[in-house]
């Protein structure tokens, strides 16, 4: 797999150094080898961000880092304010207060700039239809500032890249959900880009598109590139972040690695209860359980001593028990007394 | 404030192209068809009009009642041509397309006038088609539709800028049809299109002198008819001020639309 190789020519294109792509190491490695402009520069800095919509704070107080190489996630439920946050960094609307920095430059001051090394999958489809999956990738290039012989050379392993050689010449209306996800993919990567900005990237998918979108997006990490994620899901924040930031209505509430975040805030088994009184029950398994949340009509029950639970509801007909690990979901529903889920 | 809106305008002098590219590209996948839909209802104007008129009428500053009217056509015809593919298509392209340019080099200035050069080009084929139907039946000297061509781009790109203002501020497609019937079509009758503007009341005739169709058909009709074109500084820099103020106005108007 060489995607992008052919455009390490040295022609100019790679405007922040060396072609991460040329990196064969693995991608924590390349955190520490990146290039030369972003020794000092992390791919993303916010500090103190704060922006309004009349008196209502979307975003509030903000704060984070994204190391280059690595995948940092945004985490919440809709309208935690994650798709503002992917605006601002790419310098489409400005911050109220605080200040940005993407690939070493300010945003939104030279937002031009550092756009020309960041390849961005919105949250909806934004693929001319009416164009073939060729014709989208060259229109796309073109705005890039790229020639057609640099355009023409990139595609094939673009295609390649997003398992789309057979459709070249297919008009993108006629794809399925999942292609046009990948052509989007395919199109964000034109520009070589050393940044990835991916907003919602597997809603509305189904698992099997799902999946193949999250082996592409793996295998970019392991190429070194930097992935700025937003999310609602807690399976994709999980399997793909080195670390993320869970959002609720603009403000973060909780920041760290993944499995470090859900052993230190929940650290124990869980059992999910449906089908019964969720108060009525909770008094029966409260001595076994370290702690116990209530959902919607779903009693979760944190404990260290899953058998002593189940003893405790054995007598109880029509009630159904689901154990399992804890997740990121445990976790915000501790911290906000709520499911992320819709 | 002047900071930000620095960030909108364009970015450099070519940047443009590459939108008005993308425009070419979905236009030749319909070319012909959307060719002979701009050309039919100033041809049926045309013909129309200057026949049956040009019966009753007979003469006009000169010359035939339908060769007079071709100037009118063809400066009308780029009017509503560039108007239309920036009212209707360019705003149905704010959303998707021009979301997804944004995300990439290119300013929001350079988005905009892409797709004033792309709606210009829109007027200068259908503008052009007219003077070719008019020359060949003779209505138009040949060597004096080249000279037309600048004019009616130039026409195009006036009322592109103009519209886009529209398009900047509209809620959705249904607020359009209150600039083509309260702006577009009186200019028509108030800019000497159908008309001689001596025609007019005395107010109406100062009022012309302010709208960019009658500067239009101030070069065009000259030009077509063959004769010498008076105040060429003035009526080309009356449709540059129509390009400029307006480009810089909706490029503000779009900053506070799409990048709040």
């Amino acid at each position: 797999m060489n995607l992008l190789r052919q455009k390490s020519t040295p022609d100019g294109r790679c405007r922040f150094g060396t072609n991460l792509f040329e990196q064969e190491h693995n991608r924590h490695i390349d955190a520490e080898h990146s290039p030369a402009d972003c020794v000092s520069a992390p791919a993303i800095n916010l500090a103190g961000v704060r922006k309004s919509y009349g008196d209502k704070f979307v975003v509030d107080g903000l704060s984070f880092t994204v190391a280059t190489g690595e995948c940092f996630g945004l985490l919440g439920p809709n309208g935690a304010g994650k798709s503002t946050i992917a605006r601002m960094v790419l310098g489409m609307t400005p911050p109220h207060a605080g200040s940005i920095a993407v690939l070493g430059v300010p945003v939104p001051a030279r937002a031009r700039l550092a756009r020309s090394g960041i390849g961005v999958v919105p949250q909806f489809d934004n693929l001319d239809l009416e164009f073939t999956v060729r014709e989208n990738l060259q229109v796309f290039g073109r705005y890039f500032g790229m020639s057609t012989r640099e355009i023409e050379a990139v595609i094939p392993s673009l295609l390649d890249f997003a398992r789309l050689e057979s459709k070249a010449d297919s008009r993108v209306a006629d794809l399925s959900g999942g292609m046009k996800r990948r052509l989007t993919l395919a199109r964000a990567l034109i520009n070589d880009p050393q940044l990835l900005i991916m907003d919602e990237p597997t809603t509305g998918l189904d698992p099997h598109a799902r999946h193949l979108i999250w082996e592409r997006l793996r295998s970019l990490l392991a190429r070194g590139k930097t992935i700025l994620l937003t999310t609602h899901f807690m399976e994709e924040a999980e399997r793909l972040c080195d670390r993320l930031c869970i959002l609720e209505e603009g403000r973060k509430i909780a920041e760290g690695r993944p499995h470090a975040l859900i052993e230190e805030q929940i650290g124990c088994q869980v059992i999910e209860i449906y089908g019964g009184n969720p108060r009525e029950l909770s008094t029966l398994v409260r001595p076994y359980a370290r702690r116990l949340e209530v959902s919607g009509e779903t009693l979760f029950c944190y404990t260290t001593d899953p058998d002593q639970v189940r003893a405790q509801l054995r007598e109880r007909p029509g009630l159904r028990l689901l154990e399992r690990p804890p997740n990121l979901e445990d976790v915000f529903l501790r911290l906000t007394g709520r499911e992320m889920k819709d | 404030m002047w900071e930000r809106y620095a960030t909108a305008l364009p970015a450099n002098g070519w940047n443009w192209i590459a939108v008005w590219r993308r425009n070419f590209l979905a236009w030749k996948k319909v070319a012909l068809a959307s060719i002979l839909g701009s050309l039919a209802d100033p041809m049926i104007y045309f013909f129309g009009l200057g026949t049956g008129f040009g019966i009753m009428v007979g003469h006009v500053e000169g010359t035939s009642y339908i060769a007079f009217l071709a100037a009118g056509m063809v400066a009308a015809s780029a009017m509503t041509a560039s108007t239309f593919e920036t009212l209707y298509a360019a705003y149905g392209r704010m959303r998707g397309t021009w979301e997804a340019i944004l995300c990439t080099q290119l300013s929001l200035g350079d988005i905009v006038l892409g797709e004033l050069a792309w709606a210009a080009t829109k007027a200068l084929v259908t503008g052009t088609g007219i003077t070719i139907v008019a020359a060949m039946l003779g209505y138009a000297e040949w060597p004096s539709v080249l000279c037309t061509l600048p004019l009616i781009a130039l026409t195009g790109f006036a009322f592109a800028s103009l519209a886009m203002i529209v398009t900047a501020l509209a809620p959705s497609y249904d607020y359009f049809i209150f600039y083509q019937t309260l702006v577009i079509t009186p200019m028509l009758f108030l800019s000497g299109a159908l008309f001689p503007l001596t025609q007019l009341p005395d107010s109406f005739q100062q009022l012309s002198r302010f709208l960019p169709l009658s500067h239009s058909i101030d070069l065009i009709r000259p030009a077509l008819l063959g004769r010498s074109v008076e105040s060429v500084g003035l009526h080309i820099g009356a449709l540059c001020i129509y390009i400029v103020i307006p480009f810089i106005l909706s490029l503000g108007l779009f900053r506070r639309r799409l990048m709040r």
